[in-house]
């Protein structure tokens, strides 16, 4: 018989499963994976180098730009890093504010890993049911910072500003009629947080739509149980954070283990899964979505009822009041100097962290007392869960890797930085 | 026979009509290359590999033979009767009996 | 086709005149083009709005709305598709096999619409009522994958490859399942004949197949959807696998042809499990006389095209629903399910039916 070779093939970057950017060389055996060789760099953008260059505020916005769907995560451990090295902490109502925002960013993420990976698997409705939710959610960022996706709303010492008053309402137009538009306004006669309440009472049911479409589908469970299942040592050995390790078995969640922001406070379970399979990863993130949606109902409830200042007092590090600065002339120096200068921290090396939806996102920082790091290095999680795939893919098939990128949860812009 | 003429002309027709309204053929070597998501082909698509279910093809032809021969016995079933009936009962069970073994044997799995 | 009448059986009278200064031949010739036209242009139409249906109603399902800017509602969206693909350039590749490459979306095509001339609509109108009819009809549906294997081939590229691979063990699992399903119908209705099998049903809705051949009805429609490659089996597409699979090379006109032969084959295939299991163009009222009696409204509850129309029609909206419901299998799977579940089902069931045929007082169910 002639002799049987394996068979190369490039996967990605140009490919609907290729979450992005993905470039893999695959070695295939029929369509048995022999081999997943991932290649990366595809869309580096030297975030860290970046950073380096820059004063400690004009950052903030690349780290929106880093894992592009759990934007105000990144912000948040990069924000903690700068505080922890000027040695400030934000007050508390900008603490619950952050943790809200993580929550609700967290939904967003989970809602786009739900909807990409249902439609890698083959569910394509999953995907739009996962974007109706998701439009909500981002009209809430817009109403606190202005932009839907990159908000840049976490700042040293706090946040931009506090939660508006009114949310933006639809206007009739000659596609929605009066009746249509006072009938999708209704639930933004309120405030932001009247509009999240809302949000949080509707949303359970959709989690129940979403597990209805597909936890006790059969080609579902099919095409995830005992997919690249992981142990829970290889899981720690292989550096798997988030919902990857959790699938594994492995209850470790910073949220509950080293306490930031305001979670000390929160009331929440951490989902665990039993088998380490892509079934598990599934089950604990939907899991999540409904304790996230917990977790942001305390915080509402929070915030509705303690008032007080978002931001520090300390000048040299936020800006001053608009009104301020047009009387005060320190007002207006201090302004100024922020927004050309920036600060100076001073020398010293921190790392913060933040259970960022897909794991551990990290932020290591060296000062040497200018007004820009000198060094920044950023922990991406999914940078060592794409690393595993090789390992986890091994012996499944073709249409087996497309469900294993997608219970990994790949976003290449924190992978690639 | 007009039919499947007919058929072919509107396959043909439609092509010939594509081939022509379409846009003229502007050739290059990229967009010509194969598909393979923006990177060079590492090697010839056309290569020996495991295809893996040749067993289950052998299978495939004898059970397609079999419903040859199931169609006409089908059609006759009502005036061959009980002994046509047991007949094919008889010619059945051989070939299941194979389906069985091959099923064990785990032909019909994918390793 | 042997005589003029034949010929000219169902088409309106008027025609017979136009025709009469013409050679024998000739009249046979032109009056069946002229139902080839009429057979073939509501099937096109079909499969053209089949394609906006589906867009709209898929859409519904994901809460959006689909095309509604080319015309009314987007009702000129088939239209402007099909101007948009016939003034496309159609690549060829490189290292493509350029015959192969040309004829493959034909040899999915003309199958497809090819298959028609044995379908009957009512009683008599059918083109060919040729005895072997669903012979013909299994033949020419099994050609069909010739189409997407020599595509798969002829592009040269690997993705397109493993599209074919797939194709070819999709058809090597469910051909069988769906011969076997047929077996049992040609065991109830005595005949290969569309038109017998479906006479065959008249007298309501209990009369039809469906319900004593309820598990070959399952397994037919079923491997239907996976022979026409349509979600949940689209392996050989694959979308988020191998990209497009087959037709990854194929582009404007060329790739049009693959389109069309799809939705005429789930056309055929909606048509085919009516007529096999659902009773054609009987109606379910069929043998209550008082109600066909009524004055008008007996007419809809009567036997009548009406009643094939709306079958067809749900079972490509079943086709619709399962593309919006259902993830991919894998490939594998699909050949165990073909395989392991389906095969023993048939088979299991035509065993059952004969011995209720020839030793059980129910074997009147059966015929």
């Amino acid at each position: 018989m002639a002799e049987i070779r394996n068979y190369t093939m490039n996967f990605g970057p140009q490919h609907p499963a290729a979450h992005g950017v993905l470039r893999l060389v695959l070695e295939l055996d029929g369509e048995i994976i022999e081999r997943a060789d991932p290649h990366i760099g595809l869309l580096h953008r030297g975030t860290e180098k970046l950073a380096e260059t820059k004063p400690y505020n004009q950052s903030i916005g690349y780290m929106d730009r880093l894992d592009y769907v759990s934007m105000m995560c990144s912000e948040h451990a990069y924000v903690r890093a700068v505080e922890k090295l000027l040695g400030i902490e934000a007050p508390e109502r900008a603490q619950y504010i952050r943790t809200m925002f993580d929550e609700i960013t967290r939904i967003l993420n989970h809602l786009l890993w739900i909807g990409a990976h249902a439609l890698d698997v083959g569910a394509m409705t999953m995907f739009l049911y996962a974007f109706r939710e998701r439009e909500d959610l981002m009209d809430a960022y817009e109403a606190v910072s202005g932009a839907r996706l990159h908000a840049t709303y976490y700042r040293v010492g706090g946040v931009m500003l506090d939660l508006p008053d009114s949310m933006p309402k639809y206007k009739p137009s000659k596609w929605h009629s009066e009746k249509d538009v006072r009938r999708m306004n209704q639930n933004r006669e309120g405030d932001l947080l009247d509009f999240l309440e809302d949000f949080t009472n509707r949303f359970p049911g959709h989690v129940d739509d979403y597990e209805t479409l597909l936890t006790d589908n059969r080609i579902w469970k099919q095409r995830l149980v005992d997919i690249g299942v992981v142990s829970p040592e290889r899981a720690i050995e292989l550096g798997f954070t988030g919902p990857m390790l959790r699938g594994s078995g492995v209850e470790w969640d910073l949220r509950r283990k080293q306490p930031y922001a305001a979670y000390d406070k929160m009331d929440f379970q951490i989902p665990v899964g039993v088998n380490g399979d892509s079934y598990d990863r599934y089950l604990v993130r939907m899991a999540e979505m409904r304790q996230s949606n917990e977790i942001i109902r305390q915080c509402i409830d929070w915030l509705r009822v303690n008032k007080g200042p978002v931001k520090v007092d300390n000048h040299k590090v936020t800006a001053p009041s608009r009104s301020d600065m047009k009387e005060n002339m320190e007002s207006m120096i201090h302004h100024f100097k922020l927004f050309t200068e920036g600060y100076c921290t001073p020398r010293g090396e921190v790392y913060s962290a933040v259970e960022a939806p897909k794991g551990e996102f990290g932020v290591y920082m060296i000062s040497d007392g200018a007004n820009k790091p000198y060094r920044v290095k950023l922990r991406a999680p999914g940078f060592a869960h794409l690393a595993a795939l090789d390992e986890m893919s091994r012996g499944h098939m073709l249409a087996d890797v497309v469900a294993i990128i997608g219970t990994q949860d790949i976003v290449f812009g924190e992978i690639d930085r | 026979m007009i039919f499947i003429a007919v058929a072919v002309a509107i396959g043909v027709g439609a092509f010939i009509a594509g081939w022509y309204l379409g846009q003229p053929s502007r050739p290059d070597a990229d967009k010509n290359s194969p598909y393979e998501c923006g990177f060079e082909a590492f090697e010839d698509a056309r290569m020996k590999f495991d295809v893996r279910y040749y067993l289950v093809a052998i299978l495939f032809i004898l059970f397609d033979l079999e419903i040859a021969f199931l169609f006409p016995w089908g059609v006759v079933l009502e005036k061959i009767g009980r002994f046509g009936f047991l007949a094919m009962v008889v010619f059945l069970t051989i070939l299941v009996v194979g389906f069985v073994y091959e099923w064990a044997k785990g032909a019909l799995d994918w390793e | 086709m042997t005589d003029v009448t034949t010929a000219l059986a169902w088409l309106p009278d008027f025609i017979e005149p136009l025709l009469t200064w013409l050679p024998i031949w000739a009249q046979i010739l032109v009056s069946s083009l002229l139902k080839i036209v009429l057979i073939l242009v509501p099937v096109l139409l079909g499969v053209m709005y089949l394609t906006f249906a589906e867009r709209k109603i898929i859409g519904y399902m994901q809460v959006r709305v689909g095309p509604n800017r080319v015309g009314p509602r987007g009702w000129l969206q088939p239209i402007a598709d099909t101007l948009k693909f016939l003034t496309k350039e159609v690549i060829l590749p490189t290292n493509a096999n350029v015959y192969l490459f040309i004829i493959a979306p034909m040899l999915s095509l003309v199958p497809a619409l090819a298959a028609w001339a044995v379908v009957p609509f009512l009683d008599g109108w059918v083109l060919a009522d040729i005895d072997a009819s669903l012979l013909y009809i299994l033949a020419l549906t099994s050609i069909g994958v010739y189409g997407i294997l020599v595509a798969g081939w002829a592009s040269n590229s690997k993705y397109a490859f493993l599209g074919a691979m797939r194709a070819g063990a999709q058809v090597v699992a469910y051909e069988i399942a769906m011969g076997f399903a047929l077996v049992g119908v040609l065991m109830a209705a005595g005949s290969l004949n569309l038109r017998e099998i479906v006479l065959h049903q008249s007298g309501g809705l209990f009369q039809w197949y469906w319900l004593p051949l309820f598990p070959l009805f399952v397994v037919y429609f079923i491997s239907g959807v996976a022979e026409t490659n349509r979600a949940p089996f689209d392996v050989a597409e694959g979308e988020s696998e191998i990209v497009a699979g087959f037709h990854v090379e194929y582009s404007g006109i060329a790739f049009a042809l693959f389109f069309l032969a799809e939705y005429a084959n789930m056309i055929l295939i909606s048509t085919l499990t009516s007529l096999l299991f659902l009773g054609g163009w009987l109606s379910p009222f069929d043998g209550l006389d008082w109600l066909t009696e009524l004055p008008v409204i007996g007419l809809l509850f009567g036997n009548g095209l009406h009643w094939l129309l709306i079958k067809i029609s749900l079972f490509l909206l079943f086709f619709l629903w399962f593309r919006a419901t259902f993830p991919r299998y894998r490939y594998d799977q699909i050949m165990r399910l073909g395989w392991k579940v389906f095969i023993p089902v048939t088979l299991v069931w035509i065993l059952v039916m004969g011995f209720a045929m020839f030793y059980t007082p129910f074997g009147h169910w059966f015929h």
